[in-house]
């Protein structure tokens, strides 16, 4: 099987951490990932800032970027989501590119049918079901599942877990307040929840968990949901 | 003093009016207090129905059908009418619609009209109209009734109060009906609105509603309320004038079926409202002698032209979007600006007013988390319209800083070496900004983000750079 990395504009530049993971976890379970250098963006922040004529040529990048292997993975339950959504319509079969573009915990328990990838993983973590994977991608229960397979690792229950961390893009910058004041609400379940780590499936939502837990001195860091499975 | 809930309060864009929204805890604490309560019913009504799913699917089709059958079903709607002995008038605009009602209202001779809740007319503004012609209008529906004797805008679709507490509305009650004694139990306020608004029933000649839905093949009415007093309205009074938007209609009365199923459980949590009033032009002897339906457009067929934007007249105003918004649980909706407030108006403002105004910045006040369109009963995709809308916005003005940069960014990311170039003149250009290996101050229109969140910045070694390393190791 070819799969291919789309690592994401954000993971690339700002948390790469989350790639190196993505890889390491693919090729410890015997699968070769190649990364296609010409990925660029898939242009969501584009279309949700209301640029939809640059999103619609980055989403046509993306088709014939990515096009001819078997499968496509991302550190990024959002970015995925924006490919169903929005990138696939720009393909001549936009069926073939969502249904082989996947975020890494679809495609380790539904692709490759992998539960336990073999890892471990010492501390206690809560796991926040990012808007775009809980909504749009329905992940449900994969990314714990995959969690709750490695030992050492202690599950804690996140309250309010389905409310948005406030990020949202441009969201966090132009409505800044709000945005702030929703990611108060989601700092405070986080550390309510007595977890070393919250763990998410999207880069782009740790920024901002973990730049809030870092900005206010918090003890709890934000971890992406491949860099726990890595171990 | 909550001045953003004024009814003179200035107009501001929503980021200004959140920001000013978020330092009132008072408010804060009413909406979520409110929100949470109704949130936890709906879901627990939702969760008992079997096939809600169903449900929601058929609601979607019949509203679907309803709206790509408006020119059909109006003109059907308008012969039912008029065929069960009733008079139906068409306005362009809130202006048209406001003054058929005052004419018709100065006909009757009355000098006051009572009230059923209607965000239509809230809309249109007809209670100020109502007033330049020295007619008073009385809101009967108590939530509307309470903002409106204190001055206020409402805050939620259909809750108009909701940011008000029950202490806060005691004191409003006591003052506008002259009892300085009136406790703050939920009783004693009750019995003391129902006495104040008996009387207005008992004296008025005209009443004024809103609808739910017209069914356009027998030309029935449908008001959904929760007090009755709604009913008194529409039974008392020898005139009953009712000001509907053209979306309203849907073709059959199995549409209600429907309908009536969802609309109560997303909107209260109730399984079944406790008043639905149904009426169909006028029956001798029984209710209102005169019944007049003013259908209005008020952009609502700029909105049907535009095939993106348009779903968004399927809404049934259950204002289930509005309570699963984290945006709006934090702000309250006098934030927003609109009698739509949350993410329905924000989808519905911006499309009714041609983008006019303050309803410019309402597409950009979500953060796209999608918890609107999950609970919304006639499956309007509401992050893609507002995403939708966005574009309009910003197709309509002058790029600013932000749009300058994305597009440049746009630009870069056509090709990977332009890509890799932003990334690496990024990384030169934030040197002076990192400490510890995080930006902890921001320039510009990214100052916003500083405010609670630090960045780790572009990585010492990007993925790109350290994949690249590794090949040529290997």
């Amino acid at each position: 099987m070819r799969v291919a990395l789309f690592v994401t504009c954000l993971a690339d530049t700002l948390q790469p951490s989350a790639g190196r993971a993505t890889v390491a976890v693919l090729e410890r379970l015997g699968i070769e990932v190649a990364f296609p250098r010409a990925q660029t963006c898939c242009g969501q922040l584009h279309l949700n800032a209301g640029h939809p004529d640059v999103a619609a040529a980055l989403a046509a990048r993306f088709v014939d970027v990515f096009a001819g292997f078997d499968a496509v993975v991302a550190p990024s339950g959002s970015c995925v989501a924006h490919v169903r959504t929005h990138v696939a319509s720009h393909a001549a079969d936009p069926d073939d590119v969502a249904g082989r573009t996947f975020e890494l915990s679809e495609l380790l328990v539904d692709r490759l049918g992998v539960v336990d990838v073999g890892s471990r993983f010492e501390g206690a973590l809560t796991y926040h079901p990012t808007c775009h994977s809980l909504r749009t991608l329905r992940l449900g229960d994969r990314p714990e599942s995959l969690l709750r397979a490695l030992p050492g690792v202690e599950l804690r229950p996140l309250a309010d877990a389905a409310e948005c961390c406030g990020f949202g893009g441009l969201f966090s910058v132009r409505n800044a307040d709000v945005s702030s004041a929703m990611l108060a609400d989601k700092l405070r379940c986080i550390e309510s929840s007595g977890a070393d780590a919250v763990c998410a499936c999207d880069a782009s939502c740790l920024l901002h968990i973990g730049g809030g837990l870092e900005r206010r001195g918090s003890a709890v860091r934000a971890i992406h949901l491949a860099e726990v499975l890595a171990g | 003093m909550n001045v953003a809930a004024r009814r003179d309060a200035t107009p501001q864009p929503f980021e200004r009016a959140a920001r000013a929204a978020l330092e009132d805890g008072v408010t804060r604490a009413n909406v979520r207090r409110a929100t949470a309560t109704i949130r936890a019913r709906r879901a627990a009504v939702v969760a008992e129905t079997p096939d809600w799913a169903e449900l929601r699917a058929a609601g979607e089709a019949i509203r679907e059908r309803s709206v790509l059958r408006l020119d059909e079903l109006l003109v059907q709607l308008e012969s039912s009418v008029i065929a069960a002995g009733g008079r139906v008038h068409w306005a362009r605009d809130g202006a048209e619609a406001n003054g058929v009602v005052v004419g018709l209202v100065e006909r009757s001779g009355a000098r006051q009209v009572v009230k059923v809740k209607s965000l239509t007319t809230d809309e249109l503004g007809l209670n100020d109209a109502l007033a330049e012609a020295g007619i008073e209008a009385i809101e009967t529906d108590l939530a509307e009734r309470i903002i409106q004797l204190a001055d206020e805008r409402p805050s939620h679709p259909l809750v108009p109060s909701l940011h008000r507490g029950r202490p806060e509305i005691a004191e409003v009650l006591r003052e506008a009906l002259g009892d300085p004694v009136l406790a703050d139990d939920a009783e004693s306020l009750l019995a003391a609105a129902r006495r104040h608004l008996r009387e207005a029933f008992l004296g008025a000649r005209v009443a004024v509603s809103g609808a739910n839905f017209a069914v356009a093949a027998t030309g029935t009415v449908a008001v959904v309320e929760s007090e009755g007093n709604g009913r008194m309205c529409t039974t008392l009074p020898e005139t009953l004038v009712t000001v509907m938007g053209v979306e309203k209609v849907v073709e059959e009365w199995r549409d209600l079926g429907v309908l009536m199923q969802l609309l109560p459980r997303s909107a209260t949590g109730e399984r079944m409202n406790p008043y639905t009033s149904l009426w169909t032009g006028v029956s001798p002897g029984d209710g209102p002698s005169a019944f007049h339906l003013v259908l209005v457009d008020a952009g609502r067929t700029r909105v049907l032209a535009d095939p993106e934007g348009r779903p968004a007249l399927r809404c049934i105003r259950c204002s289930a979007c509005v309570n699963a918004c984290p945006v709006y649980r934090q702000t309250g909706g006098h934030a927003y600006d609109t009698v739509y407030a949350g993410p329905i108006g924000a989808i519905l403002q911006p499309q009714l007013s041609g983008g006019q105004g303050t309803s410019a910045s309402l597409p950009f006040a979500s953060s796209l988390c999608g918890a609107c369109a999950d609970v919304c009963p006639v499956g309007i995709d509401i992050p893609r319209i507002l995403v939708h809308e966005r574009a309009k916005v910003v197709r309509r003005s002058r790029p600013g800083v932000e749009g300058r940069a994305l597009r440049a960014l746009g630009r870069a990311f056509a090709t990977a070496e332009g890509y890799e170039r932003a990334q690496r003149t990024a990384r030169a250009l934030q040197r002076p900004l990192v400490r510890n290996a995080r930006l902890r101050w921001f320039p510009g229109p990214l100052r916003g983000w500083g405010r609670s969140r630090t960045l780790p910045g572009v990585a010492p070694q990007t993925f790109r750079e350290w994949w690249e390393e590794r090949e040529r190791g290997a």
